[in-house]
């Protein structure tokens, strides 16, 4: 059986601790905020800005493990730890794919 | 009031943690502000006093552990408790948060049931620091409480060379017996607020008030070169304001009231007393007994003042002096000699 995307533990805690109906706030400020934090690790790739590619690695993680999402948070902290030097565009392409799946299924949940 | 509505500071560069936090907390009945980095989180808490800080430490602009070391330095800030919220990886992150004097450590995502404990802690400790604060400053001065509050609050004695007064009314109980209750703590606010008035300006310090009767230091918690002539400056100071509290009471049909006043001054031991949550700062020793002897003795003589021969040492300019005489003092073996002080009349 694969991991589930999202843990329900997790996500069924932060309901627990913020409410069902503002759980879905954040959500949303999730999907709005998380695409920019995978642009800003393009862009620092990008200009070589190794400070700034930690720091928005770091910011993801932090927010994918808050929801539960363990795919995309272990990717977003084995980025951070790493640092800029040793990611491939690889590595960045499938931290896109881990994003994509988790926000799916987080629209899943609270729409369900 | 108890746990709620506590001013609370959210600081956090990501928006989901920001908003997760402060509904969390809000949930438990506080009110909170939020700041996406460290330098305008020091602004805001430079505006309005908070009861709490939680601080993130990776942020842009200026990171958590600035923050932390700009408190430190801050006299007014560094007693904010801060908890920090992180998501850092290594203990090493942890320990240097502690050691620049965070009060406690949240790893990200925060649990809801720690974060509620560790904030009731924290706000708890907060209260009781406060409670204390508030008990200092009720006998120091500001000065002298902020010295106590940069030296830290620890209970524990030390050797001290300082002057110890005590002060009461002559006959108050029967005053007391002979008018109506709420006369007697009326006389007893106005003689207080003289004798407190005349004692702090002369650098000393009213660390007990038992009835009518009080106990003041000079030259502790803080030390004062010229602690011998301040006492005896406030002690004609003080005697110098009833006189006129007097004229006002006799103008007013009421009887006049008399205080004594003894001082002596040598080592002795001061310090805190009490428990953590409660405590006091007094004196101790062989120059204390001396002064609450001499305190006693003027109800034998007709003087206001008397003093102690390491008092009288200090004792020069606009006073006249009488030598009393020596005076072998309940439970003690050799005798002492006795000054009165009175002020030159010009």
């Amino acid at each position: 059986m694969p991991e589930p995307t999202i843990d329900p533990a997790t996500f069924a805690a932060l309901g627990e601790m913020a409410g069902a109906e503002f759980v879905t706030e954040l959500v949303d400020t999730f999907l709005e905020e998380a695409p920019r934090m995978l642009a800003e690790m393009r862009e620092a790739s990008a200009k070589r800005d190794a400070e700034s590619f930690r720091r928005a690695a770091h910011s993801l993680k932090s927010n994918s493990n808050t929801f539960g999402a363990m795919a995309l948070g272990e990717a977003a902290k084995s980025l951070e730890l790493e640092g800029l030097e040793a990611t491939s565009p690889a590595a960045l392409d499938a931290l896109d794919a881990a994003y994509a799946r988790a926000a799916a299924a987080l629209r899943a949940l609270c729409d369900g | 009031m108890a746990d709620r509505g506590h001013r609370l500071l959210v600081v956090d560069d990501n928006k989901v943690n920001r908003l997760l936090l402060s509904r969390t907390l809000e949930q438990l009945g506080h009110r909170v502000s939020t700041a996406e980095n460290g330098v305008i989180a020091l602004a805001r808490l430079r505006e309005e006093p908070y009861d709490l800080m939680l601080l993130d430490m990776e942020m842009p602009e200026m990171d958590g552990f600035t923050v932390l070391e700009h408190l430190s330095r801050d006299l007014k800030l560094r007693d904010l408790p801060v908890i920090v919220t992180s998501s850092l990886e290594g203990i090493a992150h942890v320990a240097r948060c502690i050691e620049l004097g965070a009060e406690d450590y949240l790893y990200k995502p925060v649990n809801g049931v720690l974060l509620k404990a560790r904030v009731g802690s924290s706000l708890e400790k907060k209260r009781l620091r406060d409670q204390q604060k508030e008990l200092i400053s009720r006998f120091a001065t500001s000065e002298v409480a902020q010295d106590l509050e940069q030296s830290g609050f620890s209970l524990g004695g030390r050797h001290v060379d300082a002057s110890v007064m005590f002060c009461d009314i002559r006959g108050f109980t029967a005053l007391a017996e002979s008018q109506p209750p709420d006369e007697t703590i009326e006389l007893l606010n106005t003689y207080y607020t003289l004798m407190f008035d005349a004692i702090n300006g002369a650098g000393g310090v009213v660390n007990q008030m038992i009835g009518d009767g009080l106990m003041a230091i000079f030259g502790a918690p803080l030390a004062l070169a010229d602690h011998r002539e301040a006492a005896v400056r406030a002690a004609l100071e003080m005697i110098e304001m009833i006189e006129l509290f007097n004229a006002e009471r006799t103008a007013g049909g009421k009887v006049p009231i008399r205080v004594g006043v003894g001082i002596a001054s040598g080592p002795l031991i001061a310090g805190y007393t009490g428990t953590q949550a409660r405590a006091t700062y007094t004196c101790v020793g062989d120059t204390v007994n001396l002064a609450a002897r001499l305190e006693a003795h003027t109800k034998q003589v007709p003087y206001d003042i008397l003093i102690d021969d390491a008092t009288l040492d200090a004792s020069h300019g606009d006073v006249a002096i009488t030598t009393v005489g020596q005076v072998v003092f309940h439970g003690k073996s050799t005798s002492v000699a006795v000054h009165a002080v009175e002020r030159l009349t010009r």
